[in-house]
């Protein structure tokens, strides 16, 4: 390693002045990030205003609601929700939330505003790129919006949009024009992640400063680098898979559609012999590496902060490095365990199995690392830090579910029960969510130079961390006694009617809890108008972005190339004056190594 | 590791003229020299080779439907496909010969890449020609599993191509407006790969679609 990172950065450019190209068209990764961020937020508010209807269906099923009547006259006749619109809801709220909320705030909202500053960066490496990817996923967006406004609806067939239900529009109510902008939003979305994965892959690797070597990156860089490779490689499959269900839809042919259908009374003459376990494959392939994009960044923000608030030394940083990339690497070889049932010969199953399996020794050494930091660390319970370790235990729950669900024979008996849903929302959404919050209470006074409340970071944490347990717990017991999942309404099934009240119970959970979130907006708000001025470091941090003022110049360095001496996690370092020494600092006289 | 790979030189001397250069006489933002040169051809090259990995990927996919599809049900009919595609495959393969001309004469470069285009736009043509020949004989997009792969991995690969011609019109307009010439040879270095890529894939895709029939 005697020859550093030598690349400065080429392509300086002046900062712009007009309404326009500074905040809207922005070349601009710190303006970017903000604007994908903002996109994230949006999304979270619609996709989370879906889940509590659905919530609030599974309880009153007869409730009428005269409003939905208006926004969806066939899907609510009278107000009362039927069958059809709970699945459509339940497609928008997975879409809506594994993509423009999982897969855009983590990686490319914080991604795009850190990485080139943690690294020494100017800007990404192709900032006119990083401008169109935001957009072109921004039109992602508005296509999938568009899905609720169509005639039909949104569909029904889930975020797995599974053929033959999401090959044939007249298969229900909301696969027609609502299948088709489905698909074409993944298309235009995996093309935006594609381009910024690209764009997140050379910036890594070609426009760190002097001195910061790869092993003396940020956990951080690490996670958004490797997610950058796993949605490269996944989203190319997706945008295939995508096109063939398209041709399937609007061309006649049949890539995933059999012959000899029958779809409300009308047998099905222009497809023959496709396959549907195709799309399954091809869908997981990319499906279970999008679990590793939405959680792995989190595994970033989570180090970062579990060791910035422990004043310890990251435990075993190359051990979290190589976990890493053994997660990312094991991650595409066990998108088989998704289609245990599906119909697949018992060798693959125990394969994908094992593979599954050896997934969690990686995640173990991560979660053992994470506890290794902060044992004996002198602990500072901010706001960002709560949210870290709530992470740690979401992890580990929502992982050690995913055991039982990764054994063939097990899952056999969990598929399409509560107990699946309970565990990736434990592990793909909640736990990705905390990551979140952990970096925007970490972050935003760096991205708009006012700290946030800690009082109501404390109460947020606290009711969102209880809330998600209580919403996501009894799932996996109701998943115990056999309770399907997607149906709309079980009231009249025997076998399930004990577990009435425990849906009531998860019902008003999730309405505290996104009560609880109310509080997380507002601080949000009242910080950036009022909230205390935030220092250039107010966390005593060690890495490159808490050297520039907050928020950050225009490009970051003031045109100064940094230069870095050390390791991104140097806290408590014996014979310092000071408990942290920045990743910019040579070593002052007394260090003891 | 990357840090341990040494800058590579700029591949001309610095003072050229002409739009295969790119160093001393560009009118660099950050008013840099042939190191940046360097810099900006290395960055533009990673992130199309990085591009590449995703064609890669989603060539891969069509390629492992292509051979489940195929090997799962009984009604795949192979298709003969149209003599024209012979005379195609020849013509991309001399507009990658008309690429390194143009990549390595600064004097006729801008010449060379308008054969480059020319010979792109006529492949696509003949592409047509194909599609037009194989209407003709009744075999339609939907007939079979065998014709619709037939037209998803030529018309997919014909939008790439189509793609790498509206680079290189870029390319060309650059290299012919000296206020454009910022990352000029970068510019030209990236299109480079990603055709003669798009000509490899092609001869990759005919021999799928001619041996894997």
């Amino acid at each position: 390693m005697a020859e550093m990172a030598h690349e400065h950065v080429a392509h300086v450019h002046a900062a712009p002045t007009g309404f326009i190209r500074k905040y809207i068209f922005s070349l601009d990764h710190k303006v970017i990030g903000i604007q994908y961020w903002l996109l994230a937020l949006a999304a979270v508010l619609v996709g989370m205003a879906l889940s509590l209807l659905m919530r609030w269906h599974l309880v009153w099923p007869a409730a009428k609601m005269p409003w939905l009547e208006k926004i969806f006259p066939a899907g609510a006749p009278d107000g009362v929700m039927t069958p059809e619109l709970y699945l459509a809801l339940m497609t928008m709220h997975g879409t809506i939330m594994v993509f423009f909320v999982l897969t855009t705030a983590p990686q490319s909202g914080f991604g795009n505003y850190v990485l080139p500053i943690q690294i020494g960066a100017a800007d990404m490496a192709f900032p006119v790129l990083n401008m169109l990817s935001f957009w072109v996923t921004f039109v992602g967006f508005l296509v999938i919006m568009a899905a609720f406004l169509v005639t039909g609806g949104p569909p029904l067939s889930g975020w797995t949009g599974y053929p033959p239900l999401s090959a044939l529009p007249e298969a229900g109510p909301g696969q027609g024009t609502g299948q088709t902008l489905w698909i074409v939003s993944l298309a235009i979305f995996s093309a935006g992640s594609l381009l910024g994965a690209l764009n997140f892959i050379t910036t890594t690797l070609n426009l760190r400063a002097k001195g910061m070597s790869l092993m003396r990156m940020p956990l951080t860089c690490w996670t958004w680098f490797v997610t950058a490779i796993l949605g490269l490689l996944a989203f190319a499959v997706l945008l295939a898979a995508g096109a063939l269900l398209l041709m399937d839809r609007i061309a006649g042919t049949s890539f995933f559609v059999p012959g000899g259908l029958i779809v409300s009374d009308k047998q099905i003459t222009q497809h023959s012999g496709g396959s549907p376990l195709l799309w399954q494959h091809l869908f997981w392939f990319f499906g279970h590496p999008e679990v590793y994009i939405a959680i792995v960044p989190g595994m970033g923000v989570v180090s970062q902060v579990l060791s910035t608030f422990s004043r310890k030394p990251i435990f075993g940083y190359k051990a979290m490095v190589w976990a890493l990339i053994a997660i990312g690497v094991l991650g595409f070889g066990v998108w088989g365990h998704h289609m245990f049932i599906s119909g697949m010969s018992p060798y693959s199953a125990i394969a994908f199995s094992v593979l599954t399996m050896a997934i969690g020794v990686p995640s173990a050494i991560k979660t053992f690392n994470w506890i290794g930091t902060m044992l004996g660390g002198k602990l500072r319970f901010t706001s960002p830090m709560l949210f870290a370790v709530g992470f740690v235990s979401l992890f580990v729950t929502g992982g050690l579910s995913g055991i039982f669900l990764g054994q063939p024979p097990v899952d056999l008996y969990f598929h399409d029960t509560y107990f699946v849903v309970g565990h990736f929302h434990m592990i793909m959404g909640v736990a990705s969510i905390f990551g979140m919050f952990a970096g925007t209470y970490y972050w935003f006074p760096k991205m708009f130079g006012r700290m946030m409340s800690e009082p109501l970071g404390k109460i947020h944490f606290w009711l969102t961390f209880v809330g998600v347990y209580a919403i996501f717990g009894p799932m996996h017991y109701l998943g115990l006694t056999g309770h399907p999942r997607r149906y709309s309404e079980l009231s009249g099934v025997k076998y399930l009617a004990g577990s009435e009240n425990l849906h009531l119970f998860m019902t008003v959970a999730a309405v505290v809890t996104v009560a609880a979130q109310v509080i997380f907006f507002l601080n949000m708000l009242w910080s950036f108008f009022k909230g205390q001025k935030a220092a250039d470091n107010p966390w005593e941090s060690t890495t490159l972005e808490w050297t520039v003022p907050s928020p950050p110049p225009h490009d970051n360095f003031a045109g100064v190339e940094p230069v870095v001496y050390r390791g991104p996690y140097e806290y408590s370092v014996p014979g310092a004056s000071k408990d942290y020494l920045m990743q910019t600092e040579p070593d002052p006289p007394g260090v003891r190594r | 590791m990357a840090s341990a790979v040494a800058p590579p030189r700029p591949r001309t001397p610095a003072g050229a003229g002409g739009p295969g250069g790119g160093d001393a006489g560009d009118r660099w933002r950050g008013g840099g020299g042939p190191d940046e040169t360097a810099q900006s051809i290395r960055r533009y090259k990673m992130g199309m080779w990085v591009g590449l990995g995703a064609v890669v990927m989603m060539f891969a996919a069509f390629t492992s439907a292509y051979v489940v599809r195929k090997g799962l049900s009984n009604d795949w009919r192979a298709i003969a496909l149209p003599p024209v595609l012979w005379l195609n495959t020849a013509v991309l393969a001399v507009s990658s010969f008309t690429f390194e001309r143009a990549r390595r004469n600064r004097e006729s470069c801008l010449a060379w890449l308008g054969a480059t285009s020319t010979l792109g736009v006529a492949f696509l043509a003949g592409q047509y020609v194909a599609w037009r020949e194989l209407r003709a004989a009744g075999v339609y997009l939907a007939s079979n599993p065998s014709s619709s792969f037939f037209y998803l991995l030529t018309g997919a690969h014909a939008l790439h191509l189509a793609g790498g011609i509206l680079a290189l019109a870029y390319v060309v307009f650059r290299a012919s407006r000296p206020s454009l010439w910022v990352n000029r040879q970068a510019a030209l270095e990236a299109t480079s790969l990603y055709w003669h890529f798009m000509d490899g894939l092609w001869i990759y895709l005919l021999l799928l679609l001619s041996l894997g029939r």
